[in-house]
């Protein structure tokens, strides 16, 4: 029996110091990371994701247990790595060139995070070829690109038009958010999908991987 | 260089709820072409942006007809409707202020046809223009050396030459702070952000441009807007992300940040988004913007009518300029703005109609929502009162902030004010924070070194 109550209770009350302590004793009794991920720290976050659902939390809740849910897979992963098994999937995000809006790509790279995923934060202010660099030496499995401006939305478009240019199109999947975007501008230009907010980011990204 | 306070409150220009009226205030201001704010009527101020395109130089011809015809169209209509005076916003676009020249071309566009207008149908009028403030390029950002503020600085200068009115910013001086300090709900990292760093940069920037105001007779110094603040957390509360409550108590605190540009001289009239604008008034006694109902094109809020009550402009905060049925968005919503203006000034050419007409108003929205419980003139009373009886930034934004989380407990009490189980529960997590607060501003920042100190420049704060 893998699962630790410890963990899942640090995870769900947002507590890092709880969660890297309750780890670091799971692991002394013999329990493997896999196990520990797959038997408590994915159950908390989902209850913490089915919390926020119900507006019972709020984002400060969210992060709290992501940052929590890091502090113990800073201990997880060189012994994953050690072992030859894979991470999680992972995620390039950033906001598009000229926007400097990037509180509400923090938030979701944060719940992308919190929910398992491996992100790669490019910041904010991000040009085409930034992107297309990271796609090339990362591998990532998603792109998510945000823009707040009317004035910065054709910046998503150069951005996709730069993945294809560099060959790179068809490896990823390329995801848009942002107060001025809709579905139909992602159409428009090519992208796989659109959130209108930052929890259906991490829905959208779990649906077009198939994660469960 | 570091500025020197123009002058420090300690009093209430308005020191009574019913003196919070629309349209006027103890100084109003006179500017642009035969315009005086807050002195007896409200005006429209109309705020507009691009549809979705490049601004490059390629595009750039295709940028300046955009607004050639927002200004053509949105004056055309302001005649039509005999609107009695109007001010035509500009904010700049990044770009427009990486390029300070750009911003000064559609400047001197604007304030072309604002003349032309005047002197053809005698509409008083003025141009506040409003640069962005680009110095947060850098992580930390650079907040007083540095490309980004010399290139602002150029931007200010420039448009003052080529003919703004009001020169206004909305900065972002503690925002990497409060940014993340918001995200976590840490309290202690959002009091640091909104009244330790934010009045800091403030006293500077505002000290900046108050020199340069001086140096262009006839241009007015302006005002700030704690939107990347305070509206930050309004529109994430709107979308259930953070608490309505917390939202809230950052409103009131965000006002102290916001009255250091009128420490430095800023004379009004506060800006649109700065729904503080309320405190700044029965503080300074300087005239505001506000934006409510008719700003729906730009986000949501809870405070529809009671933002319009206390304002001396009353603004659409930012429209694209897309084909609408009746003509482009900009004018459109001109239109809007000028029968909510008539409906005000109309209300207060009879006896005692400004205020029945403002209690209305209030009485529309100041209980739907903690965000509104805070606006009332009541509230506003309270709240300045706080802050005018404290002494440093620091301290007066914790006597806000505990000002609004009274107001709060206040109308739950008497029960006008309906809020869930998890917001008391923020409530009251709210007020023990501000209860353990340190003593003092050195403490607070020590206390926060290890977590925020690699975020924000230091000697860019004059630490």
């Amino acid at each position: 029996m893998a699962q630790s109550i410890e963990l899942y209770d640090a995870i769900l009350n947002g507590d890092a110091k709880k969660a890297h302590a309750a780890t670091e004793a799971a692991l002394a009794a013999g329990a493997l990371p896999m196990q520990l991920i797959a038997e408590s720290m994915v159950p908390a976050m989902d209850e913490v994701g089915r919390l926020f659902e119900a507006e019972e939390y709020f984002v400060p809740e969210l992060l709290l247990a992501g940052r929590a849910m890091r502090s113990a897979l800073d201990l997880l992963r060189p012994l994953m790595v050690a072992s030859g098994q894979k991470m999680s999937t992972r995620v390039v995000i950033g906001t598009v060139k000229g926007d400097l809006h990037d509180i509400g790509k923090n938030i979701v790279a944060s719940m992308l995070e919190g929910s398992g995923f491996e992100v790669i934060d490019l910041g904010s202010d991000v040009a085409p070829e930034k992107f297309v660099a990271a796609v090339e030496e990362k591998k990532p499995q998603i792109v998510c690109m945000s823009a707040l401006l009317t004035v910065t939305m054709p910046a998503m478009k150069t951005t996709i038009d730069a993945l294809t240019t560099a060959g790179l199109r068809t490896k990823v999947k390329v995801l848009i958010g942002g107060a001025p975007v809709t579905m139909q501008y992602a159409k428009e230009i090519g992208a796989d999908g659109y959130s209108e907010n930052a929890s259906a980011a991490v829905g959208l990204v779990r649906s077009l991987l198939a994660v469960a | 260089m570091i500025a020197t306070t123009v002058r420090q409150y300690s009093t209430l220009a308005i020191p009574v709820a019913n003196g919070l009226l629309y349209g006027v205030c103890p100084h109003p201001l006179e500017c642009g072409l035969g315009l005086t704010i807050g002195g007896g009527l409200v005006f429209p101020e109309v705020n507009f942006t691009l549809p979705a395109m490049n601004i490059d130089e390629g595009t750039w011809a295709d940028v300046v007809a955009h607004y050639e015809d927002i200004a053509e169209h949105i004056l055309r209509r302001a005649v039509s409707l005999g609107v009695q005076g109007i001010v035509l916003e500009f904010e700049l676009l990044p770009p427009m202020t990486e390029r300070p020249e750009w911003g000064a071309e559609i400047t001197a566009l604007l304030k072309q046809h604002l003349k032309a207008t005047h002197e053809k149908h005698h509409l008083p009028c003025a141009l506040r223009v409003t640069p962005t403030d680009i110095r947060d390029q850098l992580k930390p950002p650079l907040m007083r050396t540095g490309q980004a503020w010399e290139r602002l600085k150029r931007s200010l200068e420039m448009c003052a030459e080529a003919g703004a009115d009001i020169l206004s910013i909305e900065s972002i001086g503690g925002k990497e702070i409060h940014d993340q300090a918001l995200m976590y709900g840490d309290f202690q990292g959002i009091v640091f952000a909104l009244g330790v760093l934010a009045p800091r940069d403030m006293t500077w920037l505002w000290g900046q441009i108050h020199d340069i105001c001086a140096a262009h007779p006839g241009v007015a110094c302006g005002s700030d807007s704690a939107c990347g603040f305070a509206n930050t957390a309004m529109q994430l509360a709107h979308q259930k992300m953070l608490p309505e409550v917390l939202a809230a108590v950052v409103r009131a605190m965000s006002a102290v940040r916001s009255l250091a540009a009128f420490e430095q001289g800023a004379v009004g009239p506060s800006k649109d988004c700065a729904y503080e604008g309320p405190v700044i008034k029965a503080i300074t006694g300087f005239p505001i913007s506000m934006e409510g109902k008719s700003a729906s094109c730009a986000h949501f809020s809870p405070l529809g009518n009671i933002s319009a009550a206390m304002c001396d402009l009353w603004s659409n905060e930012s429209v694209q300029n897309v084909r609408l049925l009746s003509g482009n968005a900009p004018e459109v919503f001109t239109e809007l703005l000028a029968y909510d203006c008539r409906l005000m000034n109309t209300a207060a050419a009879s006896e005692g109609g400004a205020l029945q007409m403002r209690n209305w108003m209030v009485a529309s929205d100041e209980w739907l929502s903690p965000q509104a419980a805070v606006l009332s003139p009541d509230a506003t009373i309270k709240i300045a009162t706080a802050i005018v009886s404290a002494d440093t930034p620091y301290h007066r934004t914790l006597a806000a902030g505990r000002a609004a989380v009274e107001i709060l407990k206040g109308g739950i009490d008497r029960e006008l004010l309906h809020i869930s189980r998890k917001e008391q529960q923020w409530l009251t997590r709210i007020d023990d924070a501000l209860s353990t607060m340190p003593e003092d501003e050195e403490t607070l920042q020590h206390d926060l070194e290890a977590q925020y100190g690699s975020l924000y420049d230091k000697p860019g704060y004059g630490m």
